[in-house]
């Protein structure tokens, strides 16, 4: 009974180890970004709608961002159109596009014939400011603080779904403060007049 | 034997295409102007993954992707930075995926320990069985050995 009592331990030991290392490798299509808790890339890039102001690190400051990667030759952007163009309408954040690896008239078609979620596009015509976010697959979505820092990312296109469970909550949970409870003074003050 | 012939002719046209990976090469960019430069290219797009088909190098990847990044590589090496730095450089924007040999840190330190220590284990426990059957077959030689002499 007891001479099994140790390599049977050593057998669940093992069982456990492996079934962690199962559990938690990352998906491959969703690795983690070593940039998130960090400031956003430092960056300056054309703007595809108006050559005099370019797009830069500078635009991200001072309100949250959802900073959106694509392309025209991209299929999954295609997907994700409408997604980022419900966020548009929610207004809560303004999307800033960084147009990767595209022509410039490719860009103003696409959201001429979809329609325009983003405040503001930047053309990265090499792939440089890309690479520098350390984006390896289109659509890539980041998440950027009022300080400029990278708060999430996601890979693949963005969903309703993943912009409420993602996305929503983290800024919330810093920003949109719920209201203080209303004093009984000032709530009778408020319905004073009415009643 | 007509049938033979064209076996024949099949297999040679196959072993022939298998030249034709090496030689259409994915990497066509001119060769650094240092040798030395060179075979330190050729070592870093070999170890740098290509972050879009895991599996590939840079070096054997043929998507636009990879081959930004050999540009990054080289013009990081022709701008004097050391392969460690490369390596810094591609690992703050991708993170430790993005080597095929990863780093010993304190965090994986027992993977590279887990051998030695089973290891270790495994000795412990062959040294304690032979030791107890030693012990067994001595009692046992003695008990005989004492019953067939004492009398």
């Amino acid at each position: 009974m007891n001479r099994f009592v140790l390599p049977l331990a050593g057998f669940l030991l093992l069982l456990v180890v492996l079934l962690v290392g199962l559990k938690r490798a990352p998906e491959k299509s969703n690795l983690p970004s070593p940039l998130i808790g960090k400031s956003a890339p430092q960056f300056t890039l054309p703007n595809l709608f108006d050559n005099t102001q370019p797009l830069s690190t500078e635009t991200l400051k001072g309100h949250w961002s959802l900073v959106n990667v694509w392309g025209t030759w991209c299929v999954e952007c295609r997907a994700e159109h409408a997604a980022l163009l419900q966020i548009k309408q929610e207004a809560r954040v303004p999307i800033i596009g960084i147009d990767w690896k595209d022509q410039d008239e490719d860009a103003l078609a696409w959201l001429e014939q979809l329609g325009n979620p983003y405040e503001r596009v930047g053309t990265d015509h090499d792939g440089r400011v890309a690479i520098d976010w350390g984006v390896y697959g289109a659509p890539e979505s980041f998440l950027i603080s009022p300080t400029g820092t990278v708060v999430y990312k996601h890979i693949g296109a963005m969903t309703p779904q993943v912009w409420q469970h993602d996305f929503l909550p983290r800024i919330s949970a810093t920003t949109f403060k719920p209201p203080p409870p209303p004093t009984p003074a000032s709530s009778s003050a408020a319905t004073g007049p009415g009643a | 034997m007509r049938l033979a012939g064209w076996i024949w002719v099949l297999t040679l046209l196959c072993a022939g295409l298998m030249y034709a990976g090496p030689g259409a090469a994915i990497d066509t960019s001119p060769p650094l102007p240092d040798p030395r430069l060179q075979q330190r290219y050729y070592e870093l797009t070999h170890e740098l993954r290509c972050m879009q088909c895991q599996s590939e190098a840079l070096a054997d990847s043929s998507v636009s992707l990879a081959a930004d990044l050999r540009l990054q590589v080289r013009e990081l090496l022709l701008a004097g930075q050391s392969d460690d730095q490369i390596r810094d450089h591609m690992v703050a924007r991708y993170g430790e995926f993005i080597l095929f040999r990863p780093r010993m840190t304190w965090r994986n330190a027992w993977l590279w320990a887990a051998p030695t220590l089973l290891m270790g284990v495994g000795l412990l426990v062959g040294w304690r069985i032979l030791r107890t059957r030693a012990r067994l077959s001595d009692s046992d030689e003695s008990g005989a050995n004492g019953e067939s002499l004492d009398p």
